[in-house]
């Protein structure tokens, strides 16, 4: 049986058993390499879920302050997001069914684009290893590997941390790679600032990196305060872009899962995950802290311990 | 008249030197329209853009006006940019996202100075789509890859060249000024037949889409469209025809602007009352919103529908949210 036939199987189950009230996993989008989240409350509703290289939201989005029984279908860094927001008080672990899949990365749409020569691509295969494109004139095969995202390819988590039913075979973690950010390190001040002020010229702040990044979750964000107004609102101003993802970033030191769900939402392809992950892995080596990866582990912004490093303070 | 490819970059120089042109350029590895300096740098083999011709017209941050308040008193100045320009090779959805637009900011109840002196020094050379995109579905909503609808002066491409065709008065009179040579034959009957043929998808049906979401507002069909949005503003912010914003005053000590940004009903801020009040407190709510907006109020107001069917929303949303298929449900509907 393959993962999307173990998928249905299990969510029909709850549901007949009326255990949950609600399976939110992922049906088939309406483009090719695209999924889209799906919430199941039939077992009949079960047959649409599906699962493969192209579910890549991060579902944790979606079951924050559930009042109703819900089961979700979470790949690690779902899993790691849902785990923090336990931690957080935004999710009840008791009403919730994590149906865990090890996951072996998703397919970057932005990567395969430029691989194919940003022709529109019309169908797509997925051969378990590669992926088969077809447009209007060609046809390409892809290794998986070769586009995934960025935050796959580092992933040290595909396999979830918790989980009540787990579909598929452990999946093993690979060593931690920093190699993005540290080339980002070996960068002069001025060559940092000017590629952040790059990046941050596309920005229309549409906030899709907030609204996908599921430990965003403030009922006010700063940005959309008005009295004060912390920040500008305009999108012309790269300064104020900036201010906003760094901001952003600070909010989620140590509370960031690492899962690229800002990235991958960005229609305009910024590179969030250089500023993300130089967060998480400052919090990894000054603190020995990582979030969502166990229960137990208090959350770093929640601790202090007298040989915390501090050297970085004036 | 035709306008050969090699001659393309020498009219936009000379147009440049009397005009401001602004055309599609690439930058950051997307399309965006821009003012160009020189005729090489406009990018006229492209799909489409990433943000919509919208902000040419109406930026998505603008300065309404700047103070100054010394000892001197208060000064003020108003930004109302009368600048000649000429919009070169915008497709037909942005040209009639324009046509549509004309609506909001100029209507028995409100005169948008700011957009509506832009648009009357512009000049639009609009260019027709020879492949349109899957998630294009202009021939469903009242334009086409070769609609023509607002541009003054229209270019199909042929291949080697461009036949361009005078539409407006305005269009009409910059041509006589070019000097293009006349059409053949062939490349009229290879313009016509490009225009007679390609079609974006036709199938979205939007007939009586309006009747019918008129009796939906309490329909409980909007309890599932918006479940899985996450409430960004990719959809708004890069769709041609919506159009709202907020208003912001940015000011320092005695020096200040008030700027017009672009706002969207995605968000729970744009409709929070200083009361603390929402009337749209929920994604249901702004869902209903966006599609009504769209499909039935713009419909009843200015009859005529508020969607180009660039694709831009289909393509840029994070979540997959496909306005054809929400369309194609609301049909299915009892």
């Amino acid at each position: 049986m393959n993962k999307t036939e173990s998928i249905r199987e299990i969510a029909k189950k709850l549901l007949e058993e009326k255990k949950v009230d609600l399976v939110v996993g992922f049906a088939q989008g309406s483009l090719p390499l695209r999924s889209t989240p799906y919430f199941a409350r039939t077992p009949e509703q079960a047959d649409n879920l599906i699962w493969g290289a192209t579910c890549e939201n991060n579902l944790a989005n979606f079951v924050r302050k559930r009042s109703e029984k819900v089961a979700v279908i979470a790949k690690g860094c779902d899993v790691r997001a849902i785990v923090a927001l336990i931690k957080e008080g935004q999710v009840n672990r008791e009403n919730l069914t994590i149906i865990g899949i090890p996951c072996e990365g998703m397919v970057d749409r932005k990567q395969i684009c430029q691989a194919v020569g940003c022709k529109e691509i019309l169908e797509a295969t997925d051969n378990g290893a590669d992926l088969v494109v077809k447009g209007k004139g060609f046809e390409q095969t892809l290794a998986k590997a070769d586009v995934m995202f960025g935050s796959c390819k580092t992933c040290q988590y595909n396999t979830p941390v918790i989980f009540d039913e787990l579909v598929g075979e452990k999946v093993e973690a690979k060593e931690a790679d920093y190699a993005d950010i540290e080339a980002f390190e070996a960068l002069s001040p001025a060559e940092r600032s000017a590629f952040i002020a790059k990046e941050m010229e596309k920005c229309i702040r549409c906030y899709a990196c907030r609204q996908a990044c599921p430990m965003c979750y403030c009922s006010e964000c700063f940005v959309d305060c008005g009295a004060p107004a912390w920040i500008g609102k305009g999108a012309d101003k790269v300064d104020d872009n900036a201010l906003f993802q760094t901001v952003r970033v600070l909010h989620l030191a140590g509370r960031c899962v690492d899962c690229g769900a800002c990235e991958r939402a960005c229609p305009v392809g910024i590179k969030l995950s250089i500023l993300n992950r130089k967060m998480v892995k400052d919090v990894k080596e000054l603190f020995g802290a990582e979030a969502g990866v166990n229960l137990e582990d208090p959350p770093a912004l929640n601790t202090h311990q007298f040989d915390d490093k501090e050297d970085f303070m004036l | 008249m035709i306008l050969n490819k090699s001659e393309v970059t020498n009219i936009l120089d000379k147009l440049a030197s009397e005009y401001r042109v602004i055309a599609p350029v690439e930058k950051n590895g997307m399309v965006e329209f821009a003012a160009i300096q020189k005729g090489e740098e406009a990018k006229l083999d492209y799909a489409n853009s990433k943000k919509p011709g919208k902000e040419i017209l109406f930026p998505q941050s603008e300065e309404l006006f700047n103070y100054t308040v010394d000892a001197e008193g208060l000064r003020m100045e108003d930004k109302v940019d009368s600048q000649a320009s000429i919009i070169f090779g915008m497709r037909p959805c942005d040209v009639k996202s324009w046509v549509l637009l004309d609506n909001v900011f100029k209507n028995d109840q409100y005169t948008d100075v700011y957009y509506l002196t832009r648009r009357a020094n512009s000049l639009v050379v609009g260019l027709g789509c020879n492949e349109p995109a899957s998630t294009c579905f202009c021939s469903s909503v009242a334009c086409g890859p070769f609609a023509k609808e607002g541009s003054d002066i229209f270019l199909t491409d042929i291949g080697e060249a461009y036949v361009v065709e005078g539409i407006s008065e305005k269009g009409k009179e910059l041509l006589a000024k070019l000097g293009l040579s006349e059409a053949g034959a062939e490349a009229t009957a290879a313009a016509a037949k490009l225009q007679a043929e390609v079609k974006a998808d036709g199938t979205i049906n939007i007939e009586g889409m309006a009747e019918k979401l008129s009796g939906m507002f309490e329909h409980p069909y909007w309890d599932s469209l918006h479940e899985k949005c996450i409430g960004c503003g990719a959809c708004t912010y890069l769709c041609p025809t919506c159009h709202c914003f907020d208003i912001a005053d940015e000011a320092t000590d005695c020096d200040g602007c008030r700027v017009r940004n672009w706002d969207a009903c995605m968000f729970p801020l744009f409709t929070l009352h200083g009361s603390g009040h929402n009337p749209r407190p929920t994604g249901k709510a702004r869902w209903r919103q966006r599609l009504m907006h769209k499909f039935n109020y713009f419909v009843e107001r200015y009859n005529a529908t508020a969607c180009v069917g660039c694709g831009r929303c289909i393509k840029n949303c994070p979540v997959n949210l496909d306005i054809r298929q929400a369309l194609a449900d609301i049909q299915a509907l009892d």
